[in-house]
């Protein structure tokens, strides 16, 4: 059964049909990669699974549940985490305090909890800084856990935003280019931190122009081109695909009319 | 030298009406009452980042509801506090309701002209009331446990108690789930939604916040003056609160009230120089936004003792 089904999604943002008829899903517990070329709508998608943008026609569910038209922080409850492709930390608040955001959905103390702390608010915080750390500490930053976000290196804000999403306990978590910016060590370190996050049954689905890291972590990739999507299937699959050789490198015979 | 400094001021403060004459007093009155006033702007301005100058709309709310309740019905003046407060946030909650989604100046423009609509309505003796552009009068002493206050020394105790208090739960709420949710807003409305904050909700429950806090403290206005209008819930009062926020430290409850003692308390010292009163106000805004963006005292980052606990635990 599988956990995400994306079915006949199309988005157009003006005249662009930025996606369009996208269908696709994922099993509970592999790593899927969405690839293709700059421009081809891979973003898109991911947004409007996260309800940052609702599709114009098409079905989401996740879990059997409908997700269009829900708004993103109950998407984040339902259980789909996600990092940015641009980094959206809170740069101005502790590592700390970062991990804390993911963390929110989960906790339940309100505004008079806040105000005459209960020792149910108390040990909820407690317990959601206890979370925060461990978390921290999977992705190998709890020694800058007091530092502020902002101050962090370009791989460490994204391993902080894998951090984040993994404290609000997600069944699926979508990775925005995670090694974007990266280096080939931290690179190397990344593709062992994904393997880590499926050992704990959260399902992956991410975007990435590393292609040997994609060739080598994922278990099925969707390749879009244009907002189409023209294959689906093993690395081995994809990299034997005419169509998709064809879209990375352009058609071997090419009669360019110019 | 700083741990004590706060208990030494406070102190000071403490014992000030004892030394002070009755004019200063109700000066340093005027500042608690703004002081709270602020506090519970910066829920909304500071913490959230909301930018809303009509904060003077919820205060009148507060301070109507008291006199009305005690002048009409008979209500004593502090049993209608709390009446006051839940009001003015009723109030706040169906008012921001439409417009919490707007941004930036955009949201600054609609609370401007909220808190006109409240003057002109409360003028204009909507419901036949608010007794129009004078006001009600006759508003009843508060009795505290059989005390009834008068001078400015017994309201001096009631408004800075008032302060404290107010100080002590905003503290505990900025360092909440809650407070780390506003800020979050604050930062980056669509990484604390990403996240999974409601980032709608929680704005709204900031509004709310605020708004019972300011319709409480239109209680205590209220009963100190015994005489409301609408003259009292002016823009330039939203404008004057703003300021001190900003000015102090918005997100910095320390700053906000050192805004309160600047921004209240200074022009008294230098009545001699009342008409150059705006020109200075004016230049110290702008010399605070070049060289202080953050106000006197930006907020600091929060500590969390907790962590360091579990991060000597080896896993």
């Amino acid at each position: 059964m599988s956990l995400l089904d994306v079915v006949g999604v199309s988005k157009s943002f003006g005249g662009l049909m930025a996606v369009s008829d996208v269908s696709f899903d994922v099993e509970e517990g592999s790593i899927v990669g969405l690839i293709g070329p700059n421009g081809a709508g891979k973003t898109t998608v991911f947004n409007l699974i996260t309800g940052n943008s609702v599709p114009d026609s098409g079905s989401i569910r996740f879990q059997e549940q409908e997700l269009v038209g829900k708004p993103t922080h109950a998407i984040v409850a339902a259980g789909i985490a996600r990092t940015f492709q641009t980094i959206r930390l809170f740069p101005r608040m502790s590592v700390l305090e970062n991990v804390l955001a993911g963390r929110h959905c989960r906790m339940k103390a309100g505004v008079l909890a806040a105000m005459l702390r209960p020792p149910r608010q108390r040990r909820e915080e407690e317990a959601a800084i206890a979370r925060a750390m461990a978390e921290l500490r999977f992705v190998g930053l709890e020694r800058e856990y007091a530092q502020l976000a902002g101050g962090l290196s370009y791989g460490n804000q994204r391993l902080l935003e894998i951090a984040r999403a993994l404290a609000s306990d997600p069944r699926l978590i979508i990775l925005d280019e995670p090694a974007g910016g990266m280096n080939d060590a931290e690179t190397q370190a990344l593709m062992h931190l994904i393997h880590a996050i499926q050992k704990r049954g959260i399902t992956i689905l991410l975007i990435e122009h590393d292609m040997s890291l994609v060739m080598r972590v994922c278990h099925k990739l969707v390749v879009l081109e244009h907002g189409i999507c023209i294959a689906t299937g093993t690395p081995a699959e994809i990299q034997a695909n005419p169509r998709v050789i064809e879209a990375y490198l352009g058609a071997e015979d090419d009669h360019a009319p110019y | 030298m700083n741990r004590l400094l706060p208990w030494g001021l406070t102190l000071l403060l403490a014992i000030s009406p004892v030394v002070l004459d009755t004019y200063w007093t109700d000066v340093l009155n005027n500042v608690g009452l703004y002081a709270v006033l602020a506090l519970s702007l910066n829920v909304i301005l500071g913490l959230a980042g909301l930018f809303h100058m009509g904060h003077a709309a919820f205060y009148a709310v507060g301070a109507y509801t008291t006199a009305i309740l005690n002048t009409v019905y008979g209500i004593p003046v502090l049993w209608t506090m709390p009446l006051a407060g839940l009001l003015a946030g009723l109030f706040a909650a169906l008012v921001a309701r439409p417009i919490i989604h707007l941004r930036g100046d955009y949201l600054l423009i609609v609370t401007i002209g909220m808190v006109e609509i409240v003057r002109i309505a409360l003028i204009n003796n909507i419901f036949g009331i608010t007794g129009g552009a004078n006001g009600i009068f006759g508003i009843s002493r508060p009795i505290l446990f059989e005390f009834k206050l008068t001078k400015p020394i017994h309201f001096f105790y009631l408004i800075w108690a008032v302060v404290g208090i107010s100080a002590v739960l905003f503290r505990c709420l900025e360092h909440s789930r809650f407070g780390r949710a506003l800020r979050y807003i604050k930062e980056d409305e669509t990484a604390a939604a990403g996240s999974g904050i409601d980032v709608a909700h929680h704005k709204l429950l900031a509004f709310t916040i605020g708004a019972v806090w300011a319709g409480m403290t239109g209680t205590l206005f209220a009963a100190k003056m015994t005489i409301i209008s609408p003259e009292s819930f002016t823009f330039w009062e939203s404008v004057l609160l703003f300021t001190i926020v900003i000015l102090g430290g918005a997100g910095n409850i320390l700053g906000v009230l050192l805004g309160a003692f600047l921004l209240i308390g200074l022009p008294e010292l230098f009545r001699d120089f009342a008409q150059y009163r705006l020109l200075v106000f004016g230049a110290a805004m702008v010399a605070m936004m070049i060289f202080r963006g953050g106000g006197l005292l930006p907020p600091q980052p929060p500590r969390y003792p907790q962590a360091k606990v579990s991060l000597e635990e080896r896993p």
